[in-house]
């Protein structure tokens, strides 16, 4: 039986995401072994070109080309998978969408009419259909590897859509915020990365995006009562996942 | 990249770079300072760890907090962390299967199984590194303005020693195999810029050097080099005020800071037959695998002397003013330079990164190289034009695998 052909793609992004795969030493070779290289130029000068069995998506959708190379791509592609925060929501550099393009271009180019951007940095899954998403920022490498390993055998991977509060509280943490005070966006993002902040001491900032229950209005109503200002918060939830529809419009409500 | 003969004997040479603008300079503005470094690190994946230190430097430095030498250490056992394994991952899994012809490591595992296992272990333990102090190895979480979040203690870093040992022992035959790889050639002439530290060979910190002129402070960086923007790339280009191109990263490092690499590099290098000053951008894959074994080598020391400090941090008051910090990411200096309010909050941010400040000394090495890539064949001159760019290690898509090479010659 031929090996299922796996695609790696990226658009707007850090690189973090893909590199992650390549950070499963152990594991790479033997996963490399299951799949035949159609596209992974971080990998690869190989290139068997489409159709693919499994695509994964890396980075957000901010210019014109990439929007036309995104809808071909899934044309091209039986699974598509949207990898970290840029991918399932638009990533750090759609805090643009909450200014005007012209003035950021203006910041960074001197002749801002040559950089070629769309008004907005955005998700994958406004252009094109994703069969499935992998949060954070960057994603788990550890979900990265489940994930691949369920599409391999026709399974539709399964991720937990808890908060990070019950990872962190099975780390047995001490609570960074009831016990320090310190602003942690953990009862409202989804779990993933293994509680990693509030194990570092430091509270959460919201890598992994939103929870499946995540409250936001009833928690930041607790914060706000407990002496942490509305503008801390809004900007803990202005990272990575800003755009994603719960942390939007929270700010678009509140900031 | 296209390649035109103008007729002139003079080929233009445009490396297009597609890699779409993330305007993270003009939405740094507003944040706090203490978020930066979080912020900053999501603009490469695989060197965080030089944005974060880059940032901290000019925070700091403006702030005037003092960091605990055991924390100072930590950040550079991380930043060793980063060096390992991004060169790693460079060498030999985006290098080194263009000099052996094969198109990436995975094909590379027949031809010399060992080298590729020995490479992912050597790789791995940079990872190890940079999860052991700062959580994860991919924007890691660790580091803070006036220190770290929390100090491991010195047990978990211990725990790094058997495997270091190991891979001190081993990664000879790692700098072997690189040594035999056949290269191609390129002399010429270049202006040179890394930074100097007198502590050390230069890693978190130190001064502005090159061998065209004396040493200057990071504060004085933009008198000295200056960005410009080209019609055909979204990503700046850089060059000396006055002057041309110029290179930064290993190359620069090995020419001005050899007498500071460690001892056991420094005696690999003579062994290769290599000394300071390299011209030769290709002996560029054999100074990374050097600065593998300085970063082992220095990483050992540094984890022995490492004892957990009294506190991880120590406080500071964010104050107004302009700052500018430095660090030699894997591929060369990174810099930064922020101006900050009375309310500790950004106002304008300043960040050029080593890949825009080589490229225009990519296109200068091109254009060297034109009359070899125009007597090639479709497939020769697209390798040697990857290759002349990979030497830079750029930390874009275009890193890699990517070259679409357009040569147009000129109308008669």
């Amino acid at each position: 039986m031929a090996k299922p052909r796996l695609g790696v793609f990226k658009f707007s992004s850090c690189d973090g995401c893909q590199l992650s795969i390549l950070d499963a030493e152990e594991e790479l070779l033997a996963l490399l072994d299951k799949v035949e290289l159609g596209d992974f130029l971080e990998a690869s000068s190989a290139s068997t070109g489409p159709p693919y069995d499994i695509a994964l998506v890396e980075g957000s959708i901010s210019t014109p080309e990439e929007a036309e190379r995104i809808v071909r791509i899934r044309k091209e592609s039986k699974t598509l998978v949207a990898i970290g925060a840029c991918a399932t929501s638009g990533g750090l550099q759609a805090l643009r969408n909450w200014s005007i393009l012209g003035l950021f271009e203006s910041a960074v180019y001197p002749e801002p009419e040559v950089a070629r951007a769309m008004e907005k940095a955005l998700p994958v899954s406004d252009f094109a259909t994703v069969d499935f998403e992998l949060r954070g920022c960057p994603v788990s490498k550890a979900q990265l590897l489940q994930s691949l390993a369920s599409v391999l055998r026709g399974a539709k991977p399964r991720l937990s859509t808890s908060s990070v509060c019950f990872e962190c509280k099975r780390a047995g943490n001490a609570c960074v915020l009831v016990a320090g005070g310190t602003p942690c966006l953990g009862p409202v993002t989804a779990s993933g990365c293994g509680a990693l902040c509030p194990s570092w001491s430091r509270g959460c900032y919201g890598c992994f995006g939103p929870s499946d229950d995540a409250n936001l209005d009833s928690y930041t109503s607790w914060l706000t009562a407990h002496g942490i200002d509305r503008q801390t918060i809004a900007l803990l939830l202005k990272g990575a996942n800003s755009r994603s529809p719960e942390f939007r419009k929270w700010i678009e409500e509140n900031d | 990249m296209s390649i035109v003969d103008t007729g002139t004997g003079t080929p233009e040479v445009r490396l297009n770079i597609f890699e779409p603008p993330r305007f993270f300079e003009a939405f740094l503005r507003g944040r706090r300072a203490e978020e930066i470094p979080d912020l900053v690190s999501r603009i490469c994946g695989i060197c965080p760890v030089a944005y974060q230190v880059s940032s901290l430097n000019a925070f700091e430095g403006l702030f005037g907090v003092e960091v605990d030498e055991q924390v100072r250490r930590l950040r550079r056992i991380l930043y060793y962390g980063e060096w390992i394994e991004s060169h790693a991952l460079h060498v030999f899994m985006l290098a080194a299967p263009d000099f052996v012809g094969v198109p990436d490591a995975v094909a590379m595992v027949e031809r010399n199984p060992g080298v590729v296992k020995e490479a992912l272990s050597l790789k791995r333990f940079g990872n190890d590194v940079m999860s052991a102090i700062g959580g994860r190895e991919i924007h890691p979480v660790s580091l803070k303005i006036g220190g770290v979040h929390r100090a491991p203690s010195k047990e978990a870093l211990s725990s790094l020693l058997p495997e270091l040992d190991r891979l001190r022992g081993s990664v000879g035959n790692l700098v072997a195999f690189v040594s035999s790889l056949q290269k191609p050639s390129l002399e010429r002439e270049s202006t040179l810029v890394c930074l100097h530290d007198p502590a050390r060979y230069a890693i978190d910190c130190g001064e502005i050097s090159s061998n065209s002129g004396p040493c200057v402070p990071p504060s004085s960086f933009e008198e000295s080099f200056e960005e410009y923007q080209v019609s055909y790339s979204n990503a700046l280009h850089s060059r000396t005020k006055g002057g041309g191109s110029y290179m930064v990263g290993p190359l620069a490092r090995f020419s001005l800071n050899f007498e500071q690499l460690n001892p056991v590099a420094r005696a690999m290098a003579r062994d290769m037959g290599l000394k300071p000053p390299l011209k030769d951008p290709f002996q560029s894959i054999l100074v990374r695998v050097l600065e593998i074994v300085h970063a082992l080598e220095e990483t050992a020391g540094e984890v022995r002397e490492y004892e957990e400090p009294p506190r991880p941090s120590t406080p500071y008051k964010p104050k107004a003013g302009v700052c500018h910090g430095v660090s030699e990411a894997p591929r060369g200096i990174l810099y930064h330079s922020y101006a900050v309010n009375a309310r500790g909050q950004v106002e304008r941010a300043k960040i050029v990164p080593p890949t825009a400040q080589n490229q225009s000394r990519m296109e200068d090495d091109i254009r060297l190289l034109v009359p070899q890539i125009m007597e090639s064949d479709a497939n020769g001159a697209r390798r040697l034009g990857e290759m002349a760019v990979r030497n830079y290690d750029p930390c874009i898509s275009c890193a890699t695998h990517f070259l679409r090479l357009d040569i147009q010659k000129a109308l008669a």
